[in-house]
């Protein structure tokens, strides 16, 4: 049992380490933390569905080393993305940037919830414009509901 | 109008099914990724070659189309891809150029010994560093280059003979002549 738990353990450490090797790492934590930061942004071109955080990919290191080295030399953070970007496009960017070509990617959701939204407010006021609240009950009808409701509780 | 009005549904459904039909149809591969470098300026590199030849400088190859090749000995698809190349390079019409992508120079040498030569230069990307500066995000890659030095086309993934006449050859064409 004991063994069982301990590898269960290891297992799930592995889970939660990452892929950056400590012979990447900036000296100052400063830059490293922005690092970081960017590096979980982008996008591994290898698997496609990991940040190069994330990747042990040979790429993913080599941008890693390549992202440190830009924001070594003062590069800002948005300097240091576009030396990325211009080489690879913003399919790099696992967030994509708002833009003409995205519009429907971003807005679009929007969109679809505001027609649906107003579709339904149209029918709900549609309806009860139609459909008139009924009459209400006659006296007769009346005695007769009572009866049955007395019938039904015996 | 109204009845314009419920077909909104219907025109909405099939726009959508449509961009599905398009993004999944067969023979479209979701993971090949169009080039952030087409029509731009081919990036400038400057590279060591193998031993007992030039190395491969951008510049010094200017002023003609050619097709700029990453490759490696240790991947398996630049073998599939290489006897195309040689075709390519068969009658010395193409000024094709390789660059060994993180490949050691006599491991290389050797690919080329066994399988042939099909280039015109070869330079050692050791780093991988002209690799990025290109997009290139695994080998084999094939770059169209032309006479400005301008990309203007990435083929990803190794060369087919299919590929060689439906789009390489017609571009080289058209790029020879204007």
């Amino acid at each position: 049992m004991r063994t069982l738990l301990a590898l269960a353990l290891l297992i799930s450490l592995g889970a939660v380490a990452f892929a950056v090797e400590p012979s990447e790492r900036l000296a100052d934590p400063a830059l490293e933390a922005r690092a970081r930061a960017l590096s979980g942004q982008l996008r591994c071109l290898v698997c496609q569905n990991e940040s190069i955080d994330e990747s042990a990919a040979p790429l993913a290191h080599d941008l890693r080393v390549l992202l440190r080295e830009r924001i070594a030399a003062g590069d800002s953070d948005a300097q240091a993305v576009k030396f990325i970007t211009d080489r690879y496009g913003d399919f790099v960017l696992l967030k994509p940037p708002v833009e003409p070509a995205t519009y429907v990617l971003w807005f679009g959701p929007i969109g679809v919830l505001v027609i649906a939204a107003g579709g339904g407010l149209v029918y709900l006021r549609r309806r009860k414009t139609l459909a008139p609240a009924p009459a209400p009950l006659t006296d007769a009808e009346k005695k007769r509901l009572e009866g049955l409701m007395r019938e039904s509780e015996r | 109008m109204r009845r314009l009005l419920y077909l909104l549904p219907v025109v909405l459904f099939v726009a959508v099914a449509a961009y599905f039909v398009l993004a999944l149809r067969p023979g479209r591969d979701p993971q090949l990724l169009p080039s952030a470098l087409i029509n731009k300026p081919a990036p400038s590199f400057a590279l060591a070659g193998l031993s007992g030849s030039d190395g491969l400088r951008l510049d010094a190859l200017k002023g003609q189309v050619m097709l700029v090749n990453f490759f490696a000995s240790w991947c398996e698809p630049c073998r599939d891809e290489h006897s195309v190349l040689m075709q390519l390079a068969k009658d010395g019409q193409i000024a094709l150029y390789g660059i060994a992508y993180k490949d050691k120079p006599e491991d290389a040498q050797q690919f080329l010994k066994r399988l042939g030569d099909p280039y015109r230069g070869i330079g050692l990307d050791e780093s991988g560093r002209t690799a990025i500066d290109f997009g290139v995000y695994g080998v084999p890659e094939t770059y169209v280059i032309d006479k400005e030095g301008r990309i203007r086309l990435r083929h990803v993934g190794p060369l087919t003979e299919a590929d060689v006449a439906r789009e390489l050859l017609p571009l080289l064409k058209e790029l020879a002549h204007s």
